[in-house]
């Protein structure tokens, strides 16, 4: 199976600071992944590299094969929705359609049409006086009209609100129903991305921390609750990501593929939010050195 | 690409199109007139036509101004305003990243806007520099100062309006906000123009040196000169030239000193001011000294004749083409690196 | 035509939730064998979720062999569950009460009691996590 994404080493800075660094993922296609992470970890930074919007100051990223904007072939494989999603507030709704046709050879008008009625939006309106979910949807359009087989969302729902946010997150499954296309959108909830995504990365510091199958990530974390004690007691196979003591108690949230066989240990599944919240702290703490699970989820 | 760069520009071009018209329609209601009246006083005047001339150029004189000012402004206007918001706008408001993102590559992108933006802004001076050139006519022949408008008429307002068009796209790629941009290449492009001016017009095509006898007109006074008080040389009669330098040299080439002059005219009182003479003594007229200074001197002029007034139209509108190419390189290469 | 609900705080993963909706249908009488399943794309368009959790759903259900796939039409369901006899069911409510009675009578409120048996669940059923 081809990744639809994949990076090595991929580094970015700007002056002395880097944005993002050390990166290695491999995405493989036909996924929903979410890149999850707080403001400032290098979200966009990553996505801007995976769309050509910039170039890599280290390593390598290759998406489908090919370098990021290198060709108009290449460019037409990728449609792209930029945070507070950019329109021309001058051009009218249907007069972004005409670009999208005018600039992008796999342009499928009517499937643009069909959504622009759908969604009710007034083509002779100026993009400029739409609402925030209005130009998200808008955006969305002109990123699926052009038939791209990755789609790529720069936290695409933070704006909105919650039903707008609903419907986005609706329109964007139905897509991925009916055309098959492989999505990576990025968010600093988890809440949006919990229902949609089966690919998760973490992003934290400028470095992931983690990467991989959402259903392998939530069976191989597990909560453990017992008698108070260290952690370098337990097992070499159970990597702690969290922990916390009381005098008589000790929690810790592990990652591990073997079972758990400690009959002191009440053992509990971690929610999606819990296991996110886990690794951003982590990676707030340790910085470089915290990167789990990644690569490979071929 | 081009269609979508025709869309998107549409507005401007049908204002530059309205204004040209507008133009067009006030210049085509006066012209016929002032080429009639020139017919009738200048043009059927046979000897002494100065007066007349004088008279005739006064006519719709603020208009002839005007025109004038516009053909030097509106190069630089629409480089400013078409050139400058092209790139930086872009970034200002964050479209960049949509426009980026669809199936073009940066280099095509730019390219056919640079270009559809060049060509307009190359045909919107060529033709108002043509409207204002058929225009003048008249006024020019009668002036017969043909080089003192020579950036207001024919060929190089085109390489103007290029030159504005490209440097502002570059500064506005550099700076990527849209009024710094146009304040930025508003300043380089006015200096640029009056440096090209001064410095480098001058040496274009090499200017022709003629020789000239000493007369009343050629002589027009005794003043201080670089060689102490001595004659004052003064244009000859050469109509549409421009003039360089008018020097009074004898034939090795030596200036006329104030020495020089009193050993040919002793009578000349050269102590005191213009004139020759001062108020206590009756003047001793300078001119009684001419024919007696131009047995051995004579004056020298070098200038740019009539004839060469196209070949320094043709290389200077090369030179601001060939420039405004440059930028454009510049510009393309710039927008291609994908810094940001 | 059913129509699937979400419970985003039960803890339940989602492609559960809804092979639970469809076996709690066919218990229930309300699919019967023929019906059709919502499409893919009516589910993600309603619950906002990922079509793979969808697909992954339906494969199981066709695993289990209650529903199968026609190519171009959409996905059909085949089997029905078996419905507990009411005779058994009413055997081991008897023998409940009796136990619950009994742990009453020992101190045990409702919470102790529903910890008891939700461990007991787990453990019973679940996939050997322990």
């Amino acid at each position: 199976m081809t990744a639809v994404l994949d990076a090595t080493g991929l580094g970015r800075h700007y002056g002395r600071k880097w944005a993002l660094r050390d990166c290695t993922l491999s995405i493989p296609e036909g996924r929903v992944v979410g890149l999850v992470g707080p403001n400032g970890a290098g979200k966009t930074t990553l996505l801007h590299l995976a769309v050509g919007l910039l170039t890599p100051s280290e390593g390598s990223i290759s998406i489908m094969g090919g370098r990021p904007a290198e060709g108009p072939d290449q460019l037409a494989k990728v449609g792209f929705v930029a945070q507070d999603t950019p329109v021309y507030a001058g051009l009218t709704v249907g007069k972004h359609l005409r670009m999208g046709a005018y600039l992008n050879p796999g342009w499928d008008q009517g499937l643009a049409e069909h959504r622009i009625r759908q969604l009710g939006l007034d083509l002779r309106q100026k993009a400029g006086s739409l609402s925030g979910g209005q130009r998200a949807q808008l955006a969305l359009t002109l990123a699926i009209a052009k038939q791209p087989e990755l789609l790529v969302l720069d936290e695409p729902v933070a704006s909105l609100d919650p039903l707008a946010r609903r419907e986005f997150l609706q329109d964007l499954m139905t897509i991925v129903a009916r055309h098959g296309v492989s999505v990576v959108l990025s968010s600093h909830l988890v809440s949006d991305l919990e229902r949609v995504c089966d690919h998760l990365v973490v992003l934290v510091s400028s470095h992931t921390q983690l990467a991989g199958d959402v259903n392998d990530l939530l069976a191989t974390h597990h909560r453990l609750t017992g008698p108070r004690r260290d952690p370098r007691s337990l097992p070499s196979d159970q990597l702690v990501i969290e922990e916390s003591h009381t005098d008589k108690q000790s929690t810790f949230l592990v990652r591990t593929d073997q079972p758990i066989l400690d009959p002191a240990w009440t053992v509990k599944p971690v929610t999606l939010d819990d296991l996110v919240l886990a690794y951003m702290g982590r990676g707030r703490e340790s910085g470089p050195a915290g990167q789990v699970g990644l690569g490979v989820t071929r | 690409m081009i269609r979508f760069a025709w869309m998107q520009s549409r507005i401007p071009l049908l204002i530059a199109a309205a204004g040209l018209a507008i133009v067009a329609v006030v210049l085509g209601a006066t012209g016929p007139h002032l080429v009639h009246l020139y017919e009738s006083t200048v043009g059927s005047c046979h000897s002494d036509c100065s007066a007349t001339r004088t008279a005739f150029v006064k006519n719709d004189r603020a208009l002839h101004v005007g025109l004038g000012a516009l053909v030097v402004v509106v190069p630089g206007a629409i480089g400013l305003f078409w050139g400058a918001p092209l790139v930086a706008r872009e970034f200002e408001v964050g479209t960049w990243r949509l426009a980026f993102t669809q199936s073009v590559t940066r280099t095509r992108w730019l390219g056919v806007k640079l270009l559809l933006g060049a060509l307009a802004s190359m045909v919107v001076a060529g033709l108002l520099s043509l409207l204002v050139t058929w225009w003048s006519s008249p006024i020019d022949r009668a002036n017969a100062t043909l080089y003192a408008s020579f950036e207001q008429r024919d060929i190089v307002p085109i390489g103007y309006a290029a030159f504005a068009f490209a440097l502002a796209v570059l500064v506005g790629v550099l700076v990527r906000r849209t009024v710094p941009a146009m304040a930025v290449s508003l300043a380089a492009f006015v200096g640029a123009r009056l440096g090209f001016t001064h410095w480098v017009r001058p040496h274009l095509i090499s200017p022709v040196t003629g020789i000239f006898s000493l007369n009343a007109t050629t002589v027009t006074g005794v003043a201080p000169t670089a060689y102490g008080n001595s004659f004052l040389p003064g244009p000859p009669s050469l109509p549409n030239a421009w003039i360089y330098s008018t020097k009074i040299v004898d034939n090795t080439g030596h200036p006329l000193t104030s020495a020089a002059l009193k050993v040919l005219c002793p009578q000349l009182n050269l102590g005191a001011g213009p004139g020759g003479g001062g108020r206590t003594t009756a003047p001793y007229p300078y001119q009684d000294c001419i024919p007696r200074v131009a047995v051995k001197f004579h004056e020298v002029v070098v200038y740019q004749p009539s004839s060469h007034y196209w070949p320094l139209q043709w290389t200077e509108l090369a030179f601001y083409i060939g420039v405004a190419i440059l930028l454009v390189g510049m510009s393309l290469w710039a927008t291609s690196r994908r810094v940001t | 035509m059913i129509e699937f609900q979400l419970d985003t705080g039960s803890g339940v993963a989602t492609y559960l939730q809804l092979v639970q909706q469809v076996h709690q249908a066919l218990r229930l009488g309300i699919l019967e064998p023929g019906d059709q399943l919502p499409t893919t794309q009516q589910v993600v368009a309603k619950l906002a979720i990922n079509p793979n959790t969808v697909l992954k759903a339906y494969r199981d259900l066709e695993r289990e062999g209650l529903v199968r796939p026609r190519p171009g039409q959409g996905t059909f369901v085949v089997g029905t569950l078996p419905r507990s006899d009411p005779a058994t069911q009413e055997r081991f409510l008897a023998s409940m009460t009796v136990w619950l009675r009994r742990a009453r009578l020992a101190g045990l409120g409702p919470d102790d009691i529903e910890a008891i048996y939700r461990t007991a669940v787990r453990s019973c059923f679940a996939e050997g996590v322990a």
